[in-house]
């Protein structure tokens, strides 16, 4: 049974990385789009204070894949692998966690645990380290913010993981009710007190460093010697509106992938054997 | 809720997999997946298992800042 549920949990990861994808290829590419010219033009005004100065300036080199590639077939390979690799672990999650977690309907678990799998993996490390369009971030922190994005994604959902196991201990004692509100209660400030600790992208000490003390490393404006503006910042609302598609595209491929496993596991468990209406698991205790 | 099965918690539904049967394949499915996230999420960037390219980066840099993952 679980080899049945695996392959449904790609399947309905594929066709929600699909969904991602449309809605990204419509919404997101023209943002990125802006965002890379953007840059170039930043970069040109750059090599022009610098030439001015009379310093060095910093040759571009040639792109691998064109633009025309990446925005349609490389976001769209990305995002539907995505999808897949976030359906199968899903669908080992439900296989683990189904008759283990109390009376949920098998329904019900699927819901449960793409909305999991959405706050978990991508909301609560967005909310300290969002998505950025490109021509925001600086070479020389990468290493830095891919360590300190993958520790929010495993502090976010191994504590969700522990939530669960905690409220299901408290549920006897205090009731669902009760028990899910101490349990999220908890959960919050535990996340909050990580993201606390954690350095923004803009703390980190080769930014300090290098440009100054800023909340992030969003592109400021450029100056030229006399202290003028010469280059405007990033644009504040493609910043803005990129972030709500990249929430709203997780949004929707995790409800595509709860919505659209349900039934399926559904039939998966009817022929395995269990009446389709009633709990998976006994909460007698 | 209530009209569950009335024995104890051991002798749950039909449905519950046997966890050490089914290690095997949940456990291999997990590892291929996390593999998918981590080429499509971080490879090439911080860390690159194929050496200094940057082929899959780049292909995928757009989905890239588009799922949340730093980039740039
Ligand atoms: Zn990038």
């Amino acid at each position: 049974m679980e080899r049945q549920l695996l392959a449904r949990g790609a399947l309905v990861g594929i066709v929600a990385g699909l969904v991602a994808f449309v809605f990204a290829r419509v919404l997101a590419e023209p943002l990125i789009d802006r965002a890379v010219d953007y840059e170039s033009a930043r970069d040109d005004a750059q090599a022009a204070l610098d030439r001015a100065a009379g310093l060095p300036v910093e040759h571009e080199h040639a792109d691998i894949f064109s633009r025309g590639i990446q925005a349609n077939l490389g976001i769209g390979v990305g995002v539907v692998l995505f999808g897949l690799a976030m359906g199968t672990l899903f669908a080992v999650a439900y296989a683990v966690c189904l008759g283990r977690v109390g009376g949920v309907r098998p329904r019900s678990l699927s819901l449960l645990l793409a909305a999991g799998g959405f706050v978990g993996v991508y909301l609560v490390p967005f909310l300290k380290y969002p998505a950025n369009p490109p021509s925001i971030g600086h070479e020389d922190t990468i290493q830095q913010r891919s360590a300190l994005y993958l520790v929010m994604v495993l502090v976010a959902t191994f504590g969700l993981v522990v939530a669960a196991a905690v409220g299901q201990q408290l549920a006897p004692r205090l009731g669902t009710w009760n028990a899910t509100v101490v349990t999220v209660l908890g959960y919050l400030v535990v996340i909050g007190v990580v993201m606390a600790v954690l350095p923004s992208t803009g703390e980190l000490g080769a930014n300090v460093r290098e440009y100054g003390r800023h909340a992030t490393e969003t592109p400021q404006p450029l100056r030229d010697g006399g202290g003028r503006i010469v280059f405007p910042g990033f644009p504040a609302d493609d910043m803005f509106a990129f972030r709500l598609y990249s929430v709203g595209a997780q949004l929707l491929l995790w409800t595509v992938l709860g919505v659209g496993f349900a039934p399926l596991a559904e039939r998966v468990l009817r022929r395995g054997g269990a009446a389709p209406t009633a709990p998976v698991s006994v909460s007698a205790r | 809720m209530s009209s569950t099965l009335s024995t104890p918690r051991a002798a749950a539904t039909p449905v519950v997999l046997s966890l050490p049967r089914a290690i095997l394949w949940l456990a291999s499915a997990a590892f291929a997946a996390v593999a998918l996230y981590y080429f499509v999420g971080v490879d090439q960037g911080a860390t690159s298992v194929f050496g200094n390219d940057a082929h899959i980066h780049e292909f995928v840099h757009d989905a890239r800042h588009f799922l949340g993952f730093p980039c740039h």
